[in-house]
């Protein structure tokens, strides 16, 4: 009962930030100007809370459970690409651009930095129809902790909180009020810290710890270690199928991905100048290595525990499903008051990132599919009814693949979260990423250019998707497998130490996006010189 | 190092929290850099879209 009754508090105390700071900006100036009496702390806190989500925790932190620490490379490249390069590099110039071509979304500033409509309408399908992946992965996550504390089905925790989600959102969530989004980043931040301490106690120390997994590693089930998995605190052996997973889906995909996510790349823009950007800097790295460092280190250290407890290596605690390993481990080793924090920490890196996606997957369909790709900002009356329902659209998809993954590949030892959240920023980073590049930071990209690099980045990430790319034993390249039968059209064949069947679409789309975007470029005509100078104006280029 | 025998593990967990002080760093550096001190034409025109556009959400 008291657990309700907390959560109740929770939600009371968010709705009251949030129409605290709704009334809070009453003019222009206020909104802009908002961070003007905001400490930087919490400027930098809202950042963080939607750059990390229940995926993060849950699902990655489930996944090192599986394959290790290995996953720290990730968190060495959430730090250096996901905030440093991404805040240093890339946020200033977005910011600049996207205010002289009076962008609004991501897609928007890509269509009136390469003046097509086209790329801007197409970028918005992309994101609304692909989005969904990740939203269901976020919403996975929060289920299956659900599910563990309260001790309820999955199904019945999915659909509660996709509700509980949905009633936040249309009362005003999407708005994404800085207050909120700084209170749900303080709570997580304490509640992964708690998490942490206590386990590298309960462990007998950080160097204990660590030498205890180490001694697990002749523990690795047959299949695993087939597979190339070397123990907890090694890498997978080189070129093995374990490893093209972890190091070409799992680090590089997200890892990399990161830096062309529409929904982070809208926040450079709303920001009020380099200097927000130049803060952010100093907290964003501390949060997220707080998060994702925390539930890498603890999802790999479950194993420790499990063992000396249980006897089983944590995929076997979890009966097979590596979404439910940060669930069950909270459940048995920390103490109980330690789950309702952790239930609301969650909650919130859920809430967090949930609003922003679908802020950016209705702008998606409703703004830049709609109005400005199909209609070109003309007669746009219907453009708010589109807006909303492909925001209801996208919480019914997204709900319905929730429940999908879950129900068809949850309990086959896959990290389905890991995987979902990967295959959007891998397919992000083959589509956007070199137009987003070649328009920030060279003038001679041309639209043909853009628009050649984003359809060969698209069509080669979603071809290689559907079939190439398989899960051994776990899940097929479904195309491949509806059309022809096979589990990959590429399956077993092998060069060198390349298994084919086992690299990730990124690995292949973004050098081909890469390439084309070059290519094409130099063969068509450059862009005109004043469109070119007032898109860098005040850019030093 | 910590009890991690692998070097690229190890490498791993240092370059995160090398990482995090570059962060820490930067941001106490530039803590005061690139302030915008008064509001052009060109930020008006893009926060009155920016505001009807959240209103449509």
């Amino acid at each position: 009962m008291g657990t309700y009754i907390i959560v109740v508090i929770y939600f009371a105390v968010i709705g009251f930030l949030g129409w605290k700071g709704y009334r809070g900006t009453k003019t222009d100036l206020d909104y802009m100007v908002a961070g003007r009496n905001v400490h930087p702390y919490v400027m930098a806190m809202s950042y963080g809370a939607t750059f990390i989500s229940t995926s993060a925790i849950v699902g990655f932190g489930g996944a090192a459970g599986v394959f290790g620490m290995g996953l720290l490379w990730l968190t060495f490249l959430n730090i250096f690409v996901g905030i440093f390069l991404a805040f240093v590099v890339f946020g200033g110039r977005t910011r600049q651009m996207g205010h002289h071509l009076d962008a609004h979304t991501f897609p928007e500033l890509m269509g009136l930095r390469y003046r097509s409509r086209f790329i801007q309408g197409f970028s918005g399908l992309v994101i609304f129809l692909f989005m969904p992946l990740y939203t269901a992965a976020v919403l996975i996550g929060a289920a299956q902790f659900i599910a563990t504390k309260f001790a309820i089905n999955y199904e019945v925790a999915l659909f509660g909180f996709a509700t509980i989600v949905a009633i936040y959102v249309i009362m005003g969530g999407l708005k994404g009020v800085m207050y909120t989004d700084a209170l749900q980043g303080s709570i997580m931040l304490i509640g992964m810290a708690i998490l942490l301490i206590i386990t590298y106690r309960l462990l007998g120390g950080v160097t204990e710890a660590h030498t205890s997994l180490a001694e697990l590693s002749d523990k690795v089930p047959p299949p695993l270690k087939a597979g190339g998995h070397q123990g907890w605190t090694s890498m997978p052996a080189f070129g093995t199928p374990f490893w093209w997973m972890l190091v070409s889906t799992i680090i590089m995909g997200v890892g990399i991905g990161v830096l062309a996510m529409p929904q982070l790349a809208v926040r450079y823009m709303t920001v009020r100048s380099k200097r927000e950007l130049n803060r952010a800097v100093l907290v964003g790295g501390i949060f997220v290595l707080a998060m994702t460092g925390v539930a890498f280190v603890v999802g790999s250290l479950s194993n420790v525990y499990f063992f000396r407890t249980t006897g089983k290596i944590s995929i076997a605690a979890a009966q097979g499903d590596v979404s439910r390993i940060i669930p069950e481990y909270i459940k048995a080793a920390m103490p109980s008051w330690f789950g309702l924090l952790f239930l609301l920490t969650l909650l919130a890196a859920a809430m967090s990132t949930i609003s922003s996606q679908f802020h950016a997957m209705g702008t998606s369909i409703g703004r830049d599919f709609y109005e400005k790709g199909l209609r070109g900002g003309k007669n746009t009356s219907g453009s708010i009814g589109v807006t909303r329902i492909g925001i209801l659209a996208a919480i019914i998809l997204s709900v319905f693949l929730g429940y999908w993954l879950q129900q068809n590949y949850g309990k086959q030892g896959m990290s389905i979260i890991a995987r979902g959240t990967a295959i959007f920023f891998g397919l992000c980073a083959s589509t956007f990423l070199p137009m987003y590049f070649g328009g920030l930071f060279t003038r001679r990209i041309t639209r043909a250019g853009a628009i050649a690099g984003m359809l060969v980045g698209f069509a080669s990430s979603v071809f290689w998707l559907g079939f190439v790319l398989k899960i051994k034993g776990k899940m097929p390249a479904l195309l491949a497998q509806a059309c022809f039968g096979k589990d990959s059209i590429l399956d077993g064949s092998q060069t060198g130490f390349i298994l084919w069947d086992q690299v990730d679409p990124l690995f292949i789309a973004f050098p081909l996006a890469v390439i084309v975007t070059i290519l094409v470029s130099f063969l068509t005509k450059p862009m005109p010189k004043e469109h070119i100078d007032h898109c860098f104006q005040d850019i030093n280029n | 190092m910590f009890g991690i025998e692998s070097t690229s593990i190890a490498l791993a967990y240092l370059l995160c929290i090398l990482s995090t002080i570059l962060c820490v760093v930067y941001g106490i550096v530039t803590w005061n850099k690139g302030g915008l001190k008064k509001l052009d034409e060109e930020d008006r025109l893009w926060l009155e879209e920016e505001k009807e556009l959240e209103k449509e959400l």
